[in-house]
C-alpha cells in the first residue's frame, strides 16, 4: 500500500489501473479530462496494458465501450455534463444490453447557461437510464469505488453498467493523501471479467436484438431485477474490500451522528464533508442533528433510509440539481420512499450549489435552524428569501 | 453456420435470456407464406452456372448433387419469398415462376396419389 | 483461388430474415458474409438489415452479430476490434453494414473517426438511396430528382433537389488504406472487393449500391437488373482507391440511355426533359472528374 497526494480524477485513474481495464475510450471534457490523461500516461509507461482509443465524441466513447464489452473485454470511459447528455442514447443501450461498463462522470452543470463547474444535474437527469449510480465523497473513496465498481457491475446477477460520480472540481481537482492498494491486493479483490453475454468465435451469438411487444417487458423486468441485485453486490464488494484491502464502507448510504438525531440533513457527494463539520458545531451546542450521505442513488437505499430515519422530527434534502417544474429529484426519491415506509415527518428541499455556487457553513446551519422552526417546502440557496417567489413551489 | 429452424421457442421469463444475447442463427418461423409465386427449376435446361444461387437475396437456392438427378440447384421453399430474381437472372430459361396455390394443390395431389399407390 | 459462385463458401450466414422480397441490401449482406465467413463479427445499426434480422427469437445471423446505435456503427466496430485485440483475438474480421442514412448522415462522424484512427475494420455501406426502413425519406445519398416521402414531387418541390453526397471520395480523402464502390448488380466485382478488403489491414470501406424495390418503385424481380443498369448508364461507377490511387474498374464504352433507367422507376416518373438533361450533364461531369482522379 503506497500513499500519494492525488486529485479525485487521479485517484480514480489509479483505481482503473488496478482493475486492469482492457479497453479505454477517451474524449476530453472539463472537468473529467485528467482521468483519461493519467490513464494515457499509465499506458505509455507500461503500468497499464490497455487499448486506449481516441474516440471522436462522447457518443462514440460509450458506443466503443459497448463494442468492447460485447466481446467480453473490461472497459472504462469517462465523461461529464454535456458529454453525458450527448451519449445519453448509449446509456440506455448499455444498460439494456447488460454491459458492465464502468464510467466516471465528473459532475458538472448543464447548459444553458454555459458553466463548467460542479453540480449534479447531469447524472441525476439520467437516473432512469438503468445504470448503477454512485457518488464519491472524497478522493480515497473515488479510488476505492473504481475498483469496487467492476466487482459490482460484473457480478453475474447484476450485469449492469456503473456510473461513478465525482463532484466537478471540488472532488475531481482537489488533492488529498490517498492510499493506493498494491496490484496483488487489487487482483485478489477483483477476478478477471467473465461473461456469457458476449460474441465469441467458439459460441457465436446474436446480440442487441429487437424484442417486440410480446417480449419487451420481460427484458425490462430483468434489467430492473439486475439493478436491484446490485444492492447485495455492493454490500458483498465492500465486505470483500474490507477483508482484502482493509478499508470499510457503509453500503448505500453513510450516516453521521444520526442515532439520536431530531433533525437530519440528507445530501450526497463532497458537500457532506462540510455538513459533518456543521453537525459537530451544532452538537457541541447540544442540538441533536445528523447527516445522511447517499452513496448510491441507483439502486436507491430505500430500506436503509427507512431504518435511519426512525424517530426523526424533521428532515431536509440538500442537492445540486432540480427537476424543473417539480423539485429536487433526490427529494422526490427520498419523500416517495418515506411515504412508502409510512414515515410522515415535515421535510424541506434545498437546491444549492448549482453551477458551482459555493454552499457555506452558515447556509447549512440555516437549514437545521429552519427545520427546528418547522420550515418546509422548496428553497434555493443563493436566492434571498425576500426575492423568492411563491410560484417556485409546485402546486 | 447457416441459421436453421428450431423446435423450442422461449416464452416464459425463465426461458428468456437475462440479457439481449442469444444463440446465433436461431429461426422459429418460415417465410414460405410470403410468396404468391414460386420458382421451379427445369433440370433439363439448367446448365449449372449458379447465377441464381449467387443472386438470391435470401440465399434459398443451393447447390444440389447432379448425380441425384435433380438438376444442379434446388430451392429451400421454407424460406423462398418468390421475388423472381432467379428467373430473371437465368440465361437458359430454366426457371419458371408458377402460381403458389396451384403448386401447393399439385403437391397435395401428388402426395395423395403417392399414398394411394 | 479466386472467389466466385463456384468457390464461394456454401454456408449461408444471413438466412431466414424478414427483408422484403427482392431486397438489394439483404443480398449485399449475404454475399459479403459468404466471403468473410464464420470468423466475421458483424455490426449493424438500426436500419433495414437489423430490423429484419434480429427479431427475437428469430435471429438470422449464423455468425456473431450485434445491433449498434444508429450513429454508432463505426464506433462499435472500433470497440469490438479493440476488445478482441485486448484479449489477443486477431484471426477474425470486424465488419459493419450500414445503410445510406446510417453512413452518410447520422453515422458519418463515427466513420470519420474510425478511419482517422485506422481501426482494423471493414465498413460496408449498402446504399438504397433513402431511409427505407422508416418508409422512404430523403437521405444525403438520395440522388437528384428522386421522389421520397419527404421530397414529394409536386408543383413547389420536384423531388430531391440536391445531388448525392460523394461518400467514396469523402472516405478516400482520409487516406484510407482501401475504399471501393460496387453494385449488387455486379456481384463478382463486389466479391472481389470484399475479398481484397479482407486481406488489407486498417480501415476499409466499400460502398455498394443496393436497390430497394419499394423505395425505387420497381418490381421485386428487377433489383439486380436495375443495379446493373445504374452502372451501365453511368449514374453509378465501380471504382477503387488504394494507396493514394484511384482506379475505375469499369468504363462502359458507351453509356446506356439514362431515360430508360429513370423511366423504369416510379420515384423518377415526374422528371421533365430538363431534369433529365441536368442528370445527364452531372453524370458527364462526374465521369470527367473520375477519369481525372484516375490519371492523376
Amino acid at each position: 500500500m503506497a500513499k500519494k497526494f492525488l486529485s479525485g480524477n487521479e485517484a480514480f485513474a489509479e483505481g482503473v489501473r488496478l482493475a486492469r481495464a482492457q479497453v479505454i475510450s477517451a474524449y476530453p471534457i472539463t472537468p473529467q479530462t485528467i482521468v483519461v490523461e493519467r490513464l494515457a500516461d499509465m499506458v505509455e509507461d507500461g503500468s497499464l496494458d490497455a487499448q486506449f482509443v481516441h474516440v471522436e465524441s462522447e457518443h462514440s466513447a460509450l458506443s466503443c465501450a459497448m463494442g468492447a464489452s460485447s466481446v467480453g473485454a473490461r472497459t472504462f470511459t469517462a465523461t461529464s455534463s454535456q458529454g453525458l447528455l450527448y451519449m445519453a442514447e448509449c446509456l440506455y443501450y448499455a444498460a439494456g444490453g447488460r454491459f458492465p461498463i464502468v464510467m466516471m462522470n465528473a459532475n458538472r452543470s448543464t447548459a444553458l447557461p454555459w458553466n463548467i463547474y460542479g453540480d449534479q444535474r447531469d447524472s441525476i437527469s439520467q437516473l432512469d437510464s438503468g445504470w448503477i449510480q454512485a457518488y464519491a465523497g472524497d478522493a480515497q473513496e473515488a479510488l476505492d469505488l473504481a475498483l469496487m465498481s467492476y466487482y459490482i457491475a460484473e457480478k453475474k446477477q447484476v450485469s449492469t453498467p456503473f456510473m461513478a460520480n465525482l463532484d466537478g472540481f471540488i472532488l475531481t481537482h482537489t488533492y488529498e493523501v490517498v492510499d493506493i492498494p498494491d496490484q496483488e491486493q487489487a487482483d485478489a479483490f477483483l477476478p478477471p471479467f467473465q461473461t456469457d453475454n458476449k460474441m465469441s468465435l467458439e459460441q457465436p451469438r446474436n446480440l442487441g436484438f429487437t424484442a417486440g411487444p410480446d417480449y419487451n417487458i420481460q427484458f425490462n423486468y430483468k434489467e430492473h431485477k439486475g439493478l436491484l441485485a446490485a444492492r447485495d453486490a455492493i454490500l458483498e464488494a465492500e465486505e470483500r474490500f474490507a477483508q482484502i484491502i482493509g478499508r470499510r464502507y457503509s453500503g448505500l448510504l453513510e450516516q453521521y451522528k444520526t442515532e439520536d438525531a431530531e433533525y437530519i440533513l440528507i445530501t450526497l457527494g463532497s458537500i457532506a464533508g462540510l455538513a459533518r463539520e456543521v453537525v459537530d458545531t451544532l452538537r457541541s451546542k447540544d442540538i441533536r442533528v445528523g447527516i445522511i450521505r447517499l452513496r448510491y442513488l441507483r439502486p436507491f437505499p430505500e430500506a436503509e433510509l427507512k431504518e435511519a430515519l426512525q424517530g426523526v422530527k424533521a428532515l431536509a434534502v440538500l442537492e445540486k440539481d432540480i427537476s424543473f417544474g417539480k423539485e429536487g429529484t433526490v427529494y422526490t426519491n427520498v419523500t416517495a420512499s418515506l411515504f412508502q415506509a409510512g414515515i410522515r415527518v415535515p421535510s424541506a428541499n434545498y437546491i444549492g450549489g448549482l453551477g458551482g455556487r459555493n454552499i457555506s457553513e452558515q447556509e447549512i446551519t440555516q437549514i437545521f435552524t429552519d427545520l427546528a422552526n418547522g420550515g418546509q417546502g422548496l428553497h434555493f440557496i443563493g436566492i434571498a428569501p425576500e426575492e423568492e417567489q411563491e410560484e417556485v413551489h409546485a402546486k | 453456420m447457416k441459421p436453421y429452424l428450431r423446435d423450442f421457442i422461449p416464452r416464459t421469463l425463465s426461458e428468456l435470456p437475462e440479457d439481449t444475447s442469444y444463440e446465433a442463427g436461431y429461426l422459429v418461423t418460415k417465410n414460405a407464406g410470403w410468396r404468391s409465386i414460386r420458382p421451379v427449376i427445369n433440370p433439363e435446361k439448367c446448365v449449372g452456372c449458379l447465377q441464381c444461387y449467387l443472386y438470391c437475396p435470401d440465399g434459398v437456392i443451393y447447390k444440389w448433387n447432379e448425380d441425384a438427378g435433380r438438376g444442379k440447384v434446388a430451392v429451400d421453399y421454407d424460406f423462398c419469398k418468390g421475388c423472381g430474381i432467379c428467373r430473371r437472372i437465368c440465361k437458359t430459361g430454366a426457371i419458371s415462376m408458377v402460381d403458389e396455390k396451384q403448386a401447393l394443390a399439385q403437391e397435395a395431389s401428388q402426395e395423395r396419389s403417392g399414398q394411394h399407390g | 483461388m479466386s472467389l466466385n459462385a463456384r468457390t464461394l463458401s456454401e454456408e449461408e450466414f444471413f438466412y431466414g430474415h424478414k427483408a422484403c422480397a427482392g431486397c438489394g441490401g439483404a443480398l449485399a449482406v449475404r454475399i459479403a458474409l459468404k466471403v468473410l465467413g464464420e470468423r466475421a463479427f458483424a455490426i449493424l445499426p438500426a436500419g433495414c438489415m437489423s430490423a429484419v434480422g434480429f427479431n427475437f427469437p428469430q435471429l438470422c445471423f449464423g455468425n456473431n452479430a450485434i445491433i449498434s446505435t444508429f450513429a454508432g456503427t463505426a464506433s462499435m466496430l472500433t470497440g469490438v476490434r479493440a476488445g478482441l485485440q485486448a484479449q489477443g483475438i486477431t484471426d477474425c474480421y470486424v465488419v459493419g453494414f450500414a445503410g445510406d442514412g446510417g453512413t452518410a448522415d447520422i453515422g458519418l462522424q463515427a466513420l470519420s473517426g474510425a478511419i482517422d484512427r485506422d481501426d482494423d475494420v471493414l465498413y460496408i455501406c449498402y446504399d438504397n438511396e433513402a431511409y427505407m426502413n422508416t418508409g422512404i425519406q430523403k437521405s444525403s445519398l438520395t440522388p437528384f430528382g428522386a421522389r421520397t416521402t419527404t421530397t414529394p414531387a409536386g408543383q413547389r418541390i420536384r423531388g430531391n433537389i440536391r445531388p448525392k453526397k460523394n461518400m467514396f471520395e469523402i472516405v478516400a480523402s482520409h487516406n484510407i488504406p482501401y475504399a471501393a464502390t460496387a453494385s449488387i448488380g455486379y456481384l463478382q466485382d463486389f466479391i472481389n472487393k470484399v475479398d481484397k478488403a479482407s486481406r488489407i489491414r486498417g480501415t476499409r470501406y466499400i460502398h455498394v449500391i443496393a436497390p430497394c424495390p419499394t423505395g425505387w418503385g420497381i418490381a421485386v424481380d428487377e433489383t439486380v437488373d436495375i443495379a446493373r443498369e445504374v452502372v451501365d448508364c453511368g449514374l453509378w461507377y465501380l471504382a477503387e482507391y488504394e494507396q493514394g490511387h484511384y482506379t475505375l474498374n469499369r468504363r462502359p464504352s458507351e453509356f446506356t440511355e439514362i431515360t430508360h433507367y429513370l423511366s423504369r422507376q416510379s420515384r423518377f416518373r415526374h422528371l421533365t426533359q430538363e431534369d433529365v438533361e441536368v442528370i445527364q450533364r452531372s453524370r458527364d461531369d462526374k465521369w470527367k472528374q473520375l477519369e481525372a482522379l484516375q490519371n492523376r
